[in-house]
């Protein structure tokens, strides 16, 4: 594991330069991304350090999502999506052909945009993955499932109805569950992709609460279309416009002393 | 918001200019009115086509349908005459439909929408396999009795007269003689093709309570042994033998035959079409992300399909399915080309008898010149029409039950 690694150091990039964190848990150099025909992401180079919080901050349809999605091949879902370069996760090359997806995924774990529980119970949207990746007693499988739901804070608020449709929760209720249910099977990543973008404040401000816990343990990868919160969970920002990496660093220093014309005008509202 | 193109030529427009040209309110009302009228006299005339259809074949039959009726064999006497063989034949068809078709059709459901190919020679086969299906369904149902006689009552071999049997097991064929007493004696035979048995001296023969015994024969003219224990096992060399059959429950044979198990993979070929595109409406209706998110969890597609998109699918694969058997119940045509109108007074014992079914049976005696069988093939539509309202209620009860819990 350490060997593989250091051979994902070996690719310094700006952010772990200036972010002077240990090993970079993402390594991503000259990744070019289509849909079709269409070139959405070009010659992105940025790594995202471990046990931190990197935010890909950008207009809509910039590829921001669609770099993201990358990252654990959930874009093998769409048909005509293709991408080249090279993308690494704690060494594992994730574009390979030949990577198990399965492991991968259970490695690195996924919150989307849209809280998408499946129509089960509670309790059964997280043993899923579980059962499906741990050779676990059902003790176990409760245990685990107690733990992912304390984690995602939401244990308090369920306990007495684990076996009620998950479908009955509030929007945000269902988007710790599935945050639960990802934290359940043990990733080392998690990717974000605009976790709180169909939430209220309230609950927005719970899951942004839970994205600061995370990082103690997790390398957390998130993708948001709001520029505040960019600020308030991450440790280090990119800022991706019409397909390209524009600026990354510490979030406090691009959003202070953005360096490039394009960011300073995005984070003030210019446009976008 | 930015689709606004500033090029665009921006006509002089006055809002207050549009009070003057407003149209007429009324007409646009009138209009709404007529075709609601429409709808309504369209909707009764159409409801009242099917209650007089009822209220005729029920006033016909209703007399008819009594417990006799249901638990008797049809008769050449229109008093006597019963639907049972053809309800228990209708039950060997659907359990056939039901055991063969749901698997296949479920599976071919899932592998067309859940298992898209990337590569470009099976993204072809699978078009060409979606458009095959899609039009298999609009085709009539005669078509598939044809296909049924040549695949499975005759197995390629239409142009031989009695299609000859290439594999039996599961049967044991008589020659069956009498003796003096008129007492069975029966003498084992290879098949049903094998020659008519000449009785021969020491031919070894079956008595009724299976015992066996050596035949003695005796001349045309010969007097029947004093000895009652030798009469018994004596026959004349000039008697002519019958052939029966006795068959067990497993009896199989290749090709089937006109067989119950030949009608229900005819009927498996009608409805396979209507199950495949109802199990994949119903498995397009799950949602992607549900998908997404197993796939998310590391789940193959497998997984995904077993444990996430099928039970989410189910009550309406499963809605899909009844209705598809209900039609299957009502198919009088490709049942005609495999069974063809023949009097059967016994259900089916095993998969390779005789059988008749409900619509083949009232076809049958509503074919009849008197008026009585007429009466008593009303009687048997109604059985049938009771039968196919019992599984549309299963239907929307199934649909009911499983929206609720699914709030999809």
């Amino acid at each position: 594991m350490n060997d593989e690694r250091s051979v994902a150091t070996s690719g310094a990039s700006p952010v772990a330069r200036e972010g002077g964190a240990s090993t970079p848990a993402v390594h991503i150099d000259a990744f070019n991304a289509w849909y079709g025909e269409m070139h959405v992401l070009r010659n992105i180079t940025v790594d995202m350090p471990e046990k931190k919080v990197t935010a890909f901050i950008g207009p809509s349809g910039c590829g921001k999502s669609t770099l993201l999605r990358w990252i654990n091949r959930i874009n093998d879902a769409i048909v005509s999506a293709r991408a080249a370069g090279t993308l690494q996760v704690h060494g594992v090359d994730v574009l390979d052909r030949r990577t198990d997806i399965v492991s991968l995924r259970r490695r690195i774990g996924i919150v989307f945009q849209k809280p998408n529980p499946f129509p089960k119970s509670v309790y059964d949207n997280i043993s899923f993955g579980i059962q499906m990746h741990y050779q676990v007693s059902h003790r176990e499988t409760q245990a685990v499932v107690e733990w992912a739901l304390r984690k995602a804070g939401l244990w308090e608020e369920v306990k007495d109805r684990l076996h009620h449709s998950a479908l009955s929760l509030s929007g945000g209720q269902q988007q710790r569950l599935c945050i639960a249910r990802a934290l359940a099977l043990a990733p080392e990543v998690i990717l974000m992709d605009e976790p709180c973008s169909a939430l209220d404040p309230i609950a927005t401000a719970k899951i942004e609460e839970l994205i600061h816990q995370l990082r103690e343990m997790y390398t957390v990868v998130i993708v948001t279309h709001n520029m505040q919160q960019a600020a308030r969970v991450a440790d280090y920002t990119a800022f991706i416009y019409q397909g390209e990496l524009i600026e990354t660093g510490e979030t406090a220093r691009l959003f202070q002393a953005p360096q490039d014309k394009r960011t300073e005008d995005y984070i003030t509202g210019k446009f976008g | 918001m930015n689709s606004w193109k500033p090029d665009a030529p921006v006509i002089a427009f006055d809002p207050r200019r549009l009070q003057a040209v407003q149209k007429p309110v009324e007409k646009r009302i009138r209009k709404d009115r007529w075709f609601e009228r429409v709808c309504v006299v369209v909707t009764v005339a159409s409801v009242l086509v099917l209650v007089v259809l009822l209220a005729a074949i029920f006033g016909l039959g209703m007399k008819t349908v009594t417990p006799g009726f249901l638990t008797r064999p049809p008769s050449p006497d229109p008093t006597e005459a019963g639907f049972f063989p053809a309800i228990i034949g209708n039950i060997w068809l659907m359990v056939i439909v039901l055991l063969g078709a749901l698997p296949i059709g479920i599976a071919t459901a899932i592998i067309l929408e859940e298992y898209v190919p990337k590569n470009r020679f099976f993204k072809h086969l699978h078009s060409i396999a979606q458009a095959n299906i899609t039009n298999l369904a609009g085709v009539p149902s005669v078509v598939y009795g044809i296909i049924g006689l040549t695949l499975f009552v005759s197995m390629f071999m239409m142009h031989a007269n009695a299609p000859k049997t290439i594999f039996e097991i599961g049967v044991k064929y008589y020659d069956q003689f009498y003796n003096e007493a008129g007492e069975v004696l029966l003498v084992p035979v290879d098949s049903n093709e094998a020659p008519e048995t000449k009785p021969e001296q020491g031919m070894r023969a079956l008595v009724h309570d299976g015992t066996a015994v050596a035949l003695n024969v005796i001349g045309e003219d010969e007097p029947f042994p004093e000895d009652a224990a030798v009469a018994v096992r004596t026959v004349r060399r000039s008697d002519i033998p019958g052939r029966i059959s006795e068959e067990s429950w497993y009896h199989f044979r290749i090709p089937f035959g006109r067989s119950v198990l030949a009608g229900g993979l005819t009927l498996i070929l009608v409805v396979l079409p209507i199950i495949i595109t109802a199990s994949q409406e119903a498995l397009r209706a799950v949602p992607f992300s549900f998908r997404e998110a197993a796939w998310g969890l590391g789940a193959t597609r497998w997984n995904t399909v077993w444990k996430i998109t099928l039970p989410a699918a189910i009550p309406g694969i499963m809605t899909g399915t009844i209705l598809a058997l209900s039609r299957a119940i009502g198919e009088a045509a490709p049942l005609l080309m495999i069974a063809g109108i023949v009097y059967i007074s016994n259900p089916p014992g095993n998969l390779m008898d005789d059988f008749t079914a409900m619509p083949l049976q009232i076809y049958n005696w509503a074919q009849r010149p008197q008026a009585e069988f007429h009466r008593i093939a009303a009687g048997g539509i109604i059985v049938l029409l009771v039968v196919l309202l019992c599984f549309n209620a299963a239907a929307v009860y199934i649909r009911q039950k499983y929206s609720k819990y699914q709030g999809m």
